[in-house]
């Protein structure tokens, strides 16, 4: 019996917060596509709730018998606006209104997929979602949106870019914290399963089983190990040890598209902070040598942890897609909280940190007074980083009020 | 189906005993196990054998949690794979 394996696994679960952040099921709503509005939602509340069954029974089972945790339960639907766009009405909110009638009654914690692509232009249906996305989201409890404004093939959408700005302070006059249920991407990936920012591909299978693992803690406590060590070792280290944290999402992957009897999809690894203590990226860019995130070095830090974690998590799994690599949510990350409040980290360190992460500004407070135009610029900001170093790009501010 | 049961807590007298007459008592078998003292905790590792089981997974756990909180150490049972698939290639 290897026993040595088997504490070092307990330990990675029990101290190190290791879990399967969440099991997406994938589903396409081309096949619900009608020109009257009831007759659609009936269709979409029917497939999600009749491919998405058993997912929370499943999800339950397999952390009972393996002892993984399955934090989130979720479920990313073709972007409305296509889906919606035969429709003569103007607005879009009983859509996401029947999503989350879908979610609830099947126990599932967020659905993602009020969406709308509108990278090169705007066709009829992403001009009415997007009207939609304020009231659609103060309406919902569990449904999330998300808008592609850009990408390196076709550029930057800057009209697109102009609405999202007043969108997001629409949506922060009702509830600033609906804020946090909005992505506003360029270059989008399909096959996303974290939050809020996932849809279902148009390239997508019918239905799919994607999943999401993270682990900062587990990197970090590897970390420790090696403190002084040359870089090499280092990365080495997180290259192993994404590894290892890479193969408990293909292996639950496997098992939870068996049981569900779903094609699996991909493994996104992501690391992804939570508020919790010891789940944080900061603490990770720390121990790798910086006196505090901000400080010159740290974009250095955090590419070379991307670009580890990313050939890790490569080899550990048939299919690795999503995101994968380093999340920098602000205010979810008790690390960064720590350097924003010692006056260590400023947003423009933040968004040059966002040329080498895995997405963008996310879960970033700003004032409340910040105009439009302002969140606008913010945003164009990032898109031009994206769209430029071929890379995912985004941001998710809350113009806290008040 | 294999499972592995870990016993963690501190040492006393009767630990094993509990454990494996529980066990004997679920009807699983144990193919392999180990004990040490680390840093003045008990820990235990046993290799089960539950295929011939009628009983089902969460009531065996249910069983074995409950003994735990008995004789105060944590008990934990998790099906084998679980382990080979993160540490063998």
């Amino acid at each position: 019996m290897e026993t040595k394996q088997i504490r070092e696994t307990l330990q990675m679960i029990d101290e190190e917060h290791l879990d399967i952040r969440t099991i997406t099921m994938g589903i396409s709503l081309f096949d619900c596509i009608d020109s009257n509005v009831e007759k659609a939602c009936q269709r979409i509340y029917q497939k999600i709730t009749t491919k998405a069954h058993d997912l929370v029974k499943v999800a339950e089972d397999i952390q009972m018998e393996y002892g993984v945790p399955i934090v989130n339960k979720r479920i990313s639907v073709t972007p409305i606006a296509m889906i919606a766009a035969a429709v003569a009405t103007d607005n879009y909110v009983a859509y996401a209104k029947v999503l989350d009638k879908a979610a609830t009654d099947l126990g599932i914690d967020i659905i993602g997929g009020f969406s709308a692509l509108v990278q090169k232009g705007y066709q009829s249906g992403d001009r009415k979602l997007i009207a939609s996305i304020p009231e659609a989201l103060s309406e919902t409890n569990k449904v999330c949106s998300s808008v592609n404004i850009g990408s390196t093939r076709a550029g930057i959408n800057m009209n697109a870019v102009a609405q999202m700005g007043t969108i997001v302070k629409d949506i922060a006059a009702i509830d600033p914290l609906k804020c946090m249920n909005l992505v506003i991407f360029a270059n989008a990936v399909e096959d996303n399963p974290f939050m809020a920012g996932a849809f279902h591909g148009i390239g997508e299978a019918d239905c799919v089983i994607n999943m999401g693992i993270s682990g900062p803690g587990v990197v970090k406590r590897a970390l420790e190990q090696v403190k002084g060590q040359p870089f090499d070792i280092v990365s080495e280290t997180i290259k192993k040890t994404a590894f290892k944290v890479t193969r408990v999402g293909q292996f639950v992957g496997n098992i939870a598209a068996k049981r569900l009897n779903i094609p699996f999809g991909i493994v996104d690894l992501s690391l992804a902070p939570t508020p919790a203590a010891g789940d944080s990226v900061a603490e990770i860019l720390e121990e790798i040598g910086l006196e505090s995130v901000g400080a010159p070095g740290t974009t250095a830090a955090l590419a070379l942890l991307n670009d580890a974690v990313k050939k890790g998590g490569i080899m550990a799994c048939e299919h690795v897609g999503g995101l994968s690599g380093a999340f920098i949510p602000v205010s979810e990350d008790q690390g960064m909280i720590k350097a924003v409040q010692a006056g260590n980290l400023s947003l423009e360190k933040l968004e040059a940190m966002t040329a080498v992460c895995s997405v963008g500004l996310d879960m970033v407070a700003v004032p409340g007074d910040t105009t439009a135009a302002t969140i606008s610029g913010l945003l164009a900001d990032e898109a031009a980083i994206g769209m430029i170093n071929n890379k995912t790009t985004a941001i998710r501010v809350i113009p806290a009020t008040g | 189906m294999k499972v592995i049961i870990t016993v963690i807590g501190n040492d006393k007298v009767g630990i094993v005993a509990a454990v494996s007459q529980k066990l004997a008592h679920l009807n699983i078998n144990i193919i392999d196990m180990s004990q040490t003292l680390m840093q003045g905790s008990f820990t235990m590792m046993l290799v089960g054998d539950i295929s011939d089981q009628t009983t089902s997974f969460s009531a065996i756990q249910e069983e074995l949690t409950k003994l735990g909180t008995q004789i105060d150490v944590t008990i934990r049972i998790q099906r084998q794979e679980l382990f080979d698939a993160i540490q063998k290639l």
